[in-house]
Parts: C-alpha cells; sequence; structure tokens
C-alpha cells in the first residue's frame, strides 16, 4: 500500500491534504543559570527544522538514535510540549498556537501512545475510570454510558472483561499497554503518536502490539506517527520512514525503499544494524559501526550534523563542504529525500551494497527480534561506555 | 449485547483492592504500624474517656496530702498542691492530644495549599513561596513557637496555632516536591492529552499520587507537635490557668524537687515519651507502607 502513492500532496487536490504537516518546525529546551532571576544561557535544540507530511490513513515511521528529538517531536506536535517557532497545521488548520477551547477540542483528534506502560497509567485510578474520564471531559458520554463505552474499548484491545474496576498494578506490561491503546481510542481520534510503544515490551509481546496497532489502524482509519529507535519494529507497520537525527529529518522516504536503497551515510548505518533472522547470515554479514556518541544537541556541529560520525565523509576524504554547508533535504528519487551533500555517491558505493543487500533480503521476512528493552529516553545521549563498539540506532544484540 | 447485564454483577464482585487498600493490608503486616497505632488508641481512648477513668478531679489539690508517693490510692503519688498525678496524666493527654492533632490539620491544611500552588503553578508563584518557606524553616522551630505564643497568648488554640505555622513550611515543601516529580509523569501527561486540564489534573491526577510523602509527615509531625507542646508547656508558655493538667508544666513543676520525689517528673516524662514513641511507630510503619518501591 505504499509505492504506488506517488502523487506529490500539493498536487491532488483538497483530498489529499495531508492530516498533518509541519513546517520547518523548532522546539527548543532553554538552558537557564541563576537561584531567583533565570537567566537563557543557552538552549537544548531538540526538535530543529522538521517539515513532515503525514498522509491521510498512512503510517509514518520516525527513527533515530536515542536523543535525536523524535518524543519531543511527536509531543509538540500534539500539543503537549509548545513549538519555539514554525508551524502545525492539522486537518487543515493552524494548531501551533492553540489555547484553551479550540485546544481541548483538537486533543480529542489528536492522541498519543507512550513509551513505559508502567508509568503511563495513574496507579490510584482503576481502568475503567481511566477509560471513562476523557469521554466524560469531551462530553460524549458519562455515567453508565461511558461504562459501557468503556466495556467496549477493553473488548477492542484485547484485556478481560473484569479489568474495568481493576488497577493499573495488576496488570502485565503488555496488557498495560493495550489499556494505553484503550484510552487513546476512548476519544475516537483521527491521528495517533505512538512513542516508542513497543519498545518498553518483551519481544514477544511487541508483534501482539504491533498486529493489534495495524488492525486498529484499518478498523478505524487511524493515521500513525509510529517512533521506535530501531529500524526492525517500524518498517513493519510503516508506509513511510522519516530518518532523524539531532534534530532534522536526514531522510525521508516509502519504507521498503528505505530499507533497499538508503542515501544516507547514516541511514545505511541504521539498516547495517538491523539483525536479520538467519544465524548463517547474521554471522557473515558486515556491519557499520558509528564512531563517538551523538553529539550535544545544545551545541550541535556546523555544517551536517552527521559529518562528526560520518563515515562516508571519511571514504571521500574530509570533503570541506560538510562541515560548512548545511545540507537541504533534497528529492533524489520520487518521494524520496535525503540532507546529504553527497548522496549521489552513495548510489554506487560498494560498501553501502554490501551492508545493505544482506538485509534488504531479509526485509520481507516479519521479525520483531530486535529491540531492547531498556528506557532509551534522556535529552542528552549519554556516553556509551565502549565508544569504539556503539551501534547505531541502539541496536544490541542478545 | 446480552452479556452486560450478566456481567456487571461479576464485575461488582471482583472489584479489587486499590493502592490504598494494599497500603492498609501491608500496615496491618507490620509490628511497627501495629504497635504504634496500639499505643495511640491507648491515649485517645485515654482522652476521651478521662473523666470515668481518673480517680481524683485533676485540678483540686489537698495541701495536706501534697508529695505523697505512689500508694493504692494514689497510683502515680501527689505533687507539691496535693493532686492526684494520676488523673492529671490523664486529664493532660486531652490537652497534648487536642493541641497535636489541631496543630497537624492547620499545618497540613496550609502546608498543602501553598506547596500544591507552588508545584502547579511554579513560576513567580512558586518563587515566592518557597522563598518565604526558606525564611521559615532558617528559624528554628520552637523558637518560632515561642515569638508566635508570646505574640497571640497562651490559649490551647493559640499554642496550635505556633506549632502549625512551624509545620506549614515543611508540608508545603514536600507537597510541592511531590507534584514537582509528577508533573512529567507519562501518566500526567497523559491525562492532559487526552483534554483533562487544571482542577481535575491537579486533584485526580497528581494529589493522590502525591499525598503519600505528606501522610507519612503529617503522623511524624504529630509526635514533634506533642513534644513542642510539651516544651512550651515546661517554659511557662503553656495554658495560663497552673491547674491546668499539661504534661510538659507537669514536668516543669517538679524538677525543683526530684531529689525528693523522682515519681513527679516521671510518670509526665513517661507520658510524652510513650505518645512520642507511638507517632513515630505509626508513621514508620505508614512510611513503609506507602512507600512504592517496597510494594510486594
Amino acid at each position: 500500500m505504499t509505492a504506488e502513492a506517488t502523487i506529490p500532496a500539493s498536487a491532488a487536490g483538497a483530498s489529499s491534504e495531508p492530516l498533518l504537516r509541519t513546517d520547518t518546525l523548532r522546539v527548543h529546551f532553554p538552558i537557564t543559570e541563576g537561584i531567583l532571576f533565570e537567566r537563557r544561557v543557552g538552549a537544548v535544540r531538540a526538535v530543529d527544522g522538521v517539515s513532515l507530511e503525514v498522509r491521510r490513513g498512512e503510517t509514518l515511521g520516525l527513527v533515530g538514535e536515542s536523543g535525536c528529538g523524535k518524543s519531543t517531536f511527536a509531543r509538540a506536535v500534539i500539543r503537549l510540549v509548545d513549538a519555539t517557532e514554525g508551524s502545525i497545521h492539522f486537518d487543515g488548520t493552524d494548531v501551533t498556537r492553540l489555547t484553551g477551547d479550540p485546544l481541548r477540542r483538537m486533543r480529542r483528534r489528536m492522541q498519543m501512545i507512550f513509551q513505559d506502560p508502567y508509568a503511563s497509567l495513574n496507579p490510584r485510578m482503576t481502568i475503567g475510570s481511566m477509560l471513562a474520564e476523557p469521554l466524560r471531559v469531551h462530553g460524549l458520554a458519562k455515567g453508565e454510558q461511558a461504562m459501557k463505552r468503556a466495556r467496549e474499548l477493553i473488548e477492542i484491545v484485547g484485556l478481560p472483561r473484569n479489568a474495568l474496576n481493576r488497577y493499573p498494578h495488576e496488570f502485565s506490561g503488555g496488557q498495560r499497554q493495550r489499556a494505553g491503546i484503550a484510552r487513546a481510542l476512548a476519544v475516537q481520534p483521527e491521528f495517533i503518536a505512538a512513542d516508542e510503544a513497543v519498545s518498553a515490551l518483551d519481544v514477544s509481546i511487541q508483534a501482539q502490539i504491533v498486529n493489534l496497532l495495524s488492525q486498529l489502524q484499518s478498523e478505524f482509519n487511524l493515521t500513525y506517527l509510529f517512533i521506535a529507535h530501531d529500524l526492525s519494529v517500524v518498517r513493519h507497520i510503516s508506509d513511510r520512514i522519516a530518518v532523524m537525527y539531532l534534530g532534522e529529518v536526514v531522510e525521508l522516504s516509502p519504507s521498503r525503499e528505505l530499507y533497499e536503497r538508503p542515501l544516507h551515510p547514516y541511514t545505511v548505518a541504521l539498516v547495517s544494524a538491523v539483525p536479520i533472522p538467519d544465524p548463517k547470515v547474521e554471522s557473515k554479514r558486515k556491519r557499520m559501526i558509528l564512531r563517538g556518541d551523538v553529539p550535544s544537541p545544545a551545541n550541535p556541529p556546523s555544517g551536517c550534523r552527521f559529518h562528526t560520525r560520518c563515515w562516508l565523509r571519511r571514504e571521500l576524504g574530509d570533503p570541506e563542504r560538510c562541515t560548512v554547508e548545511t545540507p537541504e533535504l533534497r528529492q533524489l528519487a520520487p518521494e524520496h529525500g535525503v540532507a546529504c551533500h553527497f548522496a549521489e555517491e552513495l548510489a554506487g558505493n560498494e560498501r553501502r551494497d554490501q551492508l545493505v543487500t544482506a538485509a534488504a533480503a531479509h526485509s520481507n521476512v516479519r521479525d520483531t527480534d530486535a529491540d531492547e528493552p531498556a528506557k532509551p529516553t534522556g535529552a542528552s545521549a549519554a556516553p556509551a561506555s565502549d565508544p569504539d563498539s556503539f551501534f547505531p540506532g541502539d541496536v544490541s544484540h542478545h | 449485547m446480552t452479556g452486560a447485564a450478566v456481567s456487571q454483577p461479576v464485575e461488582q464482585q471482583e472489584r479489587s483492592v486499590g493502592l490504598w487498600g494494599d497500603a492498609l493490608r501491608r500496615m496491618r503486616g507490620s509490628p511497627a504500624a501495629i504497635i504504634g497505632g496500639a499505643i495511640i488508641i491507648f491515649f485517645v481512648l485515654m482522652a476521651i474517656f478521662a473523666p470515668f477513668i481518673a480517680p481524683y478531679d485533676p485540678t483540686r489539690g489537698d495541701l495536706g496530702s501534697s508529695y505523697l508517693p505512689p500508694s493504692g490510692e494514689h497510683f502515680f503519688g501527689t505533687n507539691v498542691q496535693g493532686q492526684d498525678v494520676f488523673s492529671r496524666i490523664i486529664f493532660g493527654s486531652r490537652l497534648t492530644l487536642g493541641i497535636a492533632v489541631m496543630s497537624v490539620t492547620i499545618g497540613v491544611t496550609v502546608g498543602s495549599v501553598l506547596g500544591a500552588l507552588a508545584g502547579y503553578f511554579r513560576g513567580w508563584i512558586d518563587a515566592t513561596i518557597m522563598r518565604g518557606v526558606d525564611i521559615m524553616l532558617s528559624i528554628p522551630g520552637l523558637l518560632l513557637a515561642i515569638a508566635v505564643v508570646s505574640w497571640l497568648g497562651r490559649g490551647a488554640v493559640q499554642i496550635a496555632i505556633a506549632i502549625a505555622i512551624v509545620n506549614v513550611p515543611i508540608f508545603a515543601r514536600i507537597l510541592r516536591g511531590s507534584l514537582l516529580a509528577l508533573r512529567d509523569a507519562d501518566y500526567v501527561i497523559a491525562a492532559k492529552s487526552v483534554g483533562v486540564g487544571g482542577p481535575a489534573l491537579l486533584l485526580r491526577h497528581m494529589l493522590p499520587n502525591a499525598i503519600g510523602p505528606l501522610i507519612v509527615q503529617a503522623t511524624l509531625a504529630l509526635a514533634t507537635a506533642v513534644v513542642d507542646a510539651a516544651a512550651l508547656g515546661f517554659l511557662g508558655l503553656g495554658p495560663p490557668d497552673p491547674r491546668t493538667p499539661e504534661w510538659g508544666a507537669m514536668l516543669s513543676d517538679t524538677y525543683r524537687y526530684l531529689t525528693d520525689a523522682v515519681h513527679l517528673a516521671f510518670f509526665p516524662g513517661i507520658a510524652i515519651v510513650l505518645a512520642v514513641l507511638g507517632f513515630n511507630l505509626l508513621g514508620d510503619g505508614m512510611r513503609e507502607a506507602l512507600d512504592p518501591k517496597l510494594r510486594r
């Protein structure tokens, strides 16, 4: 359902107007000093000029290492964090500066699924009252009617019937995540941002939740922004994938194409790290290992932000352009944009082909065995204990 | 849906224990909480039924029978004025417990309101309130209480207010701290994102998860309040009528005669220690029961 949809959004009239559009969205968090009177001394540029579109009914995957700004982007989009600059349009309406009642009405239409199912449910509320609350807040239903709707919801997400009167601590991680999904569905939204919705779950549970999400998508005609820190989870559910690095989108492409023909050296590294569910191939294949950590978003490198860790730049003999000029997101193939001055070099790059072919050959195999259960959030990247074996995308192997 | 009618009673039957119920259950398994609770119940019953337990009128003295040692007639002996010490200790529990409960109630109420304002609104409200709290915390508690009593007067209510003022900044700081930690909790953000706002967010999602430490601190503050009330009484800042039975005042009445009549200081001292111990044990038991990290 992906490759055919190549009509540019602008050319196809109102019906293909994207459900969500951000225009050079920036979210900067001020760094302040001072005890009584706070003084601004800098800013963490968590999201720095992201322009993306999410089309009706599609799933846009958003990947990148921890601390690259994916979560902040999602939170800005559903207005949990204020944008510093740029704009967010939802269904044609500018929602960037909405407040008060219009904002609450808009909230009904966009919801979020959180990463940590243990932290995202109020421990002092039963699942039932948690599900009834948004209905009451939006005046959709109350009392017995709300409870009826809550019963429907837990059935939809596959929770046992007696879950309504139970508290979150009585459930497993997977069940809690189902409850979190039910809460997001309660107000019948059109758009759901799933922020690492499966990263904290057991491998076996991940597949269940991903399946549930795609089933709900077709049933309720939902549009997803699906965030993860590695490609292997994202690709199954995504129509298109955007790769983020240090607050910027470095590559945007239909998901299959991203897998087979990545055009950004960072994406190549990410793809090469996706595990292949075949031990023979897996043990032989080469992997691109990025050196060093993600630089601090408070003080990003000049020019191309990836140049400090870029293997392609090293191969090309450290061209100066990378450190001076910021690359724009260029359209190199239909629907395929990349922000790299030397992306063309990659087209025939032997190393890329070596790295990517093995992964691409298996990209139609459904695998969900590639996530770590650790929590990858945190504004600035913590230094890796062993900088020489830093895997891109936090993908580790068990 | 035919199942709905059938399933409803089932759901009700299976109503499960929340975190409060769970905490209560764990408190019942904690020796500290049980012993502390028993001591407190003992004192509360003593205060309520004082007129029925006490063998003598605690204010009536008989100068002919002063300084009597403990005996079958006067269990704890008599003091200088010939008043029955046993009866005075029993009636004294009324004043002490009353002051303790009143002061903590006032302190928790005012402190929580300030702490909630600071923790929820942040910004200049937070800065103003917390600087005030810092200033108050920099003054030694008892000194502050003495100052307030000498300003307001020496009645039981005034003493309670004085002790409450000492407690307010402590409660404000605790609640603010828990609320600040909760502001960025995922479930609070989740509630915000489904459209819950303002008071509902604070009352339904933040406060219920923030008051655990407050309850523990309130119980422990009862212990400090008992000591503070006794200290004020000892320093002569207790109730103005010297006949009023008050544990601290009873101590100070007698310390001059310590060598002659040890029992006069011993029994009020024991009463204070027991009450403080009871509240402290109960508070510790609660802390363990309410701490989410110690669950299961």
